[in-house]
């Protein structure tokens, strides 16, 4: 096999990590578009033009969801097992709010009936808000240290509720979320309108950037100062196939931070995520609209980098029973599969890459008011 | 602890009526994107403006249909592991790969093609544009061949071995999956089935606007279209059903015979019994009809192969619920630290049974020191109920020979040209719409309801696939699901109803007349 083991396990947090960025990227500015949707757009004709801003390629964009789960599932099959059973009432609330995008961006313009399109105007706000903040949620739950154990056939209880995951941490995590991806949204809105509604998406980027910055700033404090993270104390070689069961895990004060006092060139995440977002908001200003979207896509991969590297190799601490942790050595698939997905992924990925990137160039330029008069039967 | 029946049962239900209604628009998507890319391919090449205008009316309906097939189908992606946990954990290595390839090769493809396919009329070329048509049909197809080899696995798992380490199975060999030749038959089967449904449903379509006298042309190139595909799939859903698919693997033999109620192995060629009343109770059909040979013909392709009856199937099992419970008595030395030869050998030996073994969980914790009659009640759970495999098959062949007929009389007289004026056949068109579908959700039921009482043959019983979640969780989510369903196919029915009644005049090109 080309890679060892211990190196595959490697990569394949690199692929989940990018896996993730691409759909907070990507599908990311979709979910920002949709919360803003009823607000920014004051009329009918206004909402149709934000509608399709997005509406011609979302759908390809949430494949990057689609296919992050399908590949923590093929990579680490008892992450996916235990996040998403785990997480029930929060995934299902996420699932049904998702469920209003297909049939909103392609019901809604389909019946005049102001009724009918209202309804699925808050339909797809629900369908970008909910999942924009409980993505942010789980993350800060997941700094947090999670409740569940396994038994000796690797069966996973979680005790917690969905309730407790509404807690000050992470909802501020949430907030984080929430606010990187209306800016994001609104910054694509920027570069895909004119007029009014590029006007008031200028003014969501400023807005949503200050709280972002803030808000990501006081979970990093938060981190360093109010949050115990955890530490393997003993564990089987990395490169031999083991379950979570085999290890001994610490909980310990400042744990997050031991991979970035050990290599300072780690900060670069966090601070990519701030610059970034900071350059964002002057482009922004400045209507350099690809400058500023280049900006917040960077923002966003320095933030998932940055919760993911104060966590490694953790992928999911488990707080009432440290040992059950989930890390990227002892959650993982066998080598063979590893093996075969990390082609898979080389191999397709930037197939994916450049037909997406085709699409969009055909698809490119101004939706306006008139362009969509001009369409009316034919667009969202 | 294994969960408990009333979890395990609604999760079940759950997984069901998602899947059931994940499978009311995918055939017609896969069949859909093929005829658009039929009647776009005869537009570029002849240039007749009444082919684009097909391929976008049709495409409307495509779209309406697609909207439900994205939507349910993000369910199927994430239930296994929000309720299937420990099926997630035990086969992941395996059964996640499909999946995650899915998502890379095929659903991306569909997914970002069909954007253009609706928003790209004027801006790409007309062969550029027949391409990107042709993507999302190929893109649809190929997640149908990624999941059905999925599924193909969890029916006949090959290419994959228990690892006491890890305590999972996981994969051997990679080309086992790909070309396990129960997910050929089976995708074969299933886009098949799509290619007639959407047949059917422009066939149909198309039928009322002939008996309203409306956009005859439209609709009489829309019929020849549809009648030619449908007649070639069709027949191949038939004679490439997945008849031969049920002599590969344990688990396909027990559906065959529950299928024909066959309650005894019989000399080969064995009869088949195209109608009668299973009875449990004795073990017999009663009034039953019965074709000498065809079953052994169809099913085995021979006249000297047997195909084992229900009592010698159950009687096997129980042999190998004996040898699984010796690989789980040894499995759990192994999990103790017993690192001795003799124990490992002992598990090799008898790993392959582990899964029946894992049957009497059910009954005991105890596995290894299961009683007698444990043993016997685990064996007679390795064969589903009998009477709900008999009839949906016979409901679904039913269905096969009616759209036959249909498709072949539409096919014959549009070649005489005189199909505008067979009202009855276009009255039966248009009311059999339905049928196809009804057919599919059946063929669903016969292939995952005859699986029982596993989730992965032979591997994991159902019984301990489920994740360990409070009832009431699962009762929400199921409400949340039903609800959602139900108001989201109302809407989409209403549009589907509306824009079909409309027909092109939808298009608002200034061709196409209301009456």
């Amino acid at each position: 096999m080309l890679f060892d083991y211990e190196t595959l396990k490697l990569i394949w947090w690199l692929f989940v990590g990018v896996l993730l960025a691409g759909f907070a990227i990507t599908d990311g500015f979709d979910l920002g578009v949709g919360a803003l949707l009823p607000f920014l757009g004051k009329n009918d004709e206004e909402r149709r033009v934000i509608i399709n801003s997005v509406g011609a390629t979302w759908e390809g964009n949430q494949v990057w969801f689609v296919t992050a789960g399908g590949a923590i599932f093929a990579a680490w099959p008892i992450v996916y097992a235990t996040a998403f059973s785990g997480f029930y009432i929060a995934l299902m609330l996420t699932l049904f709010a998702l469920f209003f995008r297909p049939v909103g961006f392609d019901y809604r313009s389909k019946v005049a009936d102001p009724r009918w399109r209202s309804v699925w105007d808050w339909g797809l706000f629900a369908g970008g808000f909910v999942p924009a903040l409980i993505f942010g949620v789980a993350f800060g739950n997941l700094l947090q240290g999670v409740p569940f154990s396994f038994d000796n056939d690797l069966r996973v209880t979680y005790s917690g509720s969905f309730w407790q995951l509404l807690n000050p941490f992470g909802l501020l995590a949430g907030t984080v979320s929430l606010a990187m991806l209306l800016m994001h949204g609104s910054i694509y809105l920027q570069i895909r309108t004119e007029g009014v509604i590029a006007a008031r998406a200028r003014f969501v980027t400023r807005v949503t950037g200050a709280v972002f910055i803030l808000a990501f700033v006081l979970a990093g404090v938060w981190i360093m100062k109010g949050i115990a993270g955890y530490r393997i104390v003993a564990m089987l070689p990395a490169d031999v196939a083991s379950t979570p069961l085999d290890k001994v895990v610490e909980k310990a004060a400042g744990a997050w931070m031991d991979n970035y006092s050990g290599h300072h060139w780690l900060w670069l995440a966090p601070l990519l995520a701030i610059v970034g977002a900071l350059l964002a908001i002057v482009a922004s200003g400045a209507k350099k609209t690809v400058a500023a979207f280049i900006s917040s896509s960077v923002m966003i991969a320095g933030v998932i980098f940055t919760a993911g590297i104060a966590m490694f190799p953790f992928i999911m601490p488990s707080s009432t029973d440290p040992g059950s942790s989930l890390t990227i050595w002892d959650a993982v698939s066998s080598h063979k599969t590893l093996q075969i997905m990390f082609w898979v992924v080389v191999i397709f990925l930037p197939v994916v890459l450049a037909y997406t990137s085709w699409v969009y160039r055909v698809l490119r330029g101004k939706i306006t008011v008139e362009s969509i008069r001009a369409n009316e039967h034919n667009v969202y | 602890m294994i969960p408990s029946a009333e979890l395990v049962d609604l999760s079940r239900l759950q997984f069901a009526i998602t899947a059931l209604y994940h499978f009311l628009f995918v055939p017609l998507t896969l069949g859909l994107s093929f005829l658009l890319v039929i009647m776009e391919s005869v537009y570029v090449m002849t240039g007749k403006e009444v082919y684009r205008d097909m391929t976008r009316f049709w495409g409307k309906l495509f779209g309406i249909n697609f909207a439900l097939g994205v939507t349910t189908g993000l369910t199927m992606e994430f239930q296994f592991g929000t309720n299937w946990a420990y099926y997630s954990h035990y086969v992941g290595d395996i059964f996640g790969v499909p999946l995650a390839i899915e998502g890379l090769m095929a659903f991306f493809l569909e997914s970002t093609f069909v954007g253009l396919f609706f928003f790209g009329w004027n801006k790409l070329s007309k062969v550029q544009h027949l391409l990107v048509t042709f993507l999302v049909a190929l893109g649809s197809n190929l997640s149908a061949l990624w999941i059905l080899i999925a599924n193909g696995w969890m029916q006949n798992p090959v290419g994959a071995e228990f690892n006491y380490h890890t305590m999972r199975m996981e994969m051997t060999s990679i080309t086992d999956l790909l070309f396990n030749p129960v997910a050929q038959v089976k995708f074969v089967h299933t886009v098949s089935a799509g290619y007639v449904t959407a047949s059917m449903f422009v066939l149909g379509i198309s039928a009322y606007y002939l008996l309203i006298g409306r956009d005859k042309a439209f609709a009489m190139r829309s019929i020849a279209v549809a009648a030619g595909f449908g007649l070639a799939s069709a027949l191949s859903v038939i004679v490439l059903g997945d008849a031969s698919g049920y002599t590969v693997g344990e688990v396909q033999r027990v559906k065959l015979a529950a299928i024909e109620a066959e309650w005894h192995t019989e000399k080969a060629p064995a009869a088949i019994t195209a109608f009668g009343f299973p009875n449990e109770a004795t073990q017999r059909t009663d009034y039953a009809i019965r074709i000498p040979y065809l079953l052994g013909l169809i099913a085995t392709r021979s006249v000297d192969e047997q195909i084992t009856g229900i009592a010698e199937l159950r009687e096997g099992n129980e042999a190998k619920i004996r040898n699984g419970m010796i690989a789980y008595s040894a499995l759990e030395k192994l999990r103790a630290g017993d690192a001795s030869d003799e124990t490992k050998m002992l598990f090799e030996k008898y790993k392959a049974n582990l899964g029946y073994g894992l049957l009497l969980k059910k009954y005991t914790p105890d596995v290894a020191d299961a009683t007698e009659e444990q043993i016997r009640m685990a064996s007679r759970d390795t064969i589903p109920g009998i009477a709900p495999m008999f009839w949906t098959f016979r409901i679904m062949v039913a269905i096969s020979l009616v759209i036959l007929f249909i498709i072949s009389a539409s096919f014959y007289y549009v070649a005489k040209r005189s199909i505008a004026e067979k009202k009855w056949l276009l009255k039966l068109a248009l009311y059999s719409i339905p049928l196809p579908w009804i057919a599919c959700e059946m063929g669903w039921i016969v292939a995952e309801y005859g699986r029982q009482p596993w989730t992965i043959s032979g591997i994991l019983p159902t019984r301990l696939s489920t994740s360990n979640l409070d009832p009431s969780s699962v009762y929400f989510s199921l409400a949340g699901f039903v609800g959602f369903y139900t108001l989201l196919l109302v809407a989409e029915l209403y549009l589907m109803f509306k824009y079909a009644r409309l027909g092109p005049q939808s298009l608002h090109t200034g061709q196409y007349g209301s009456a």
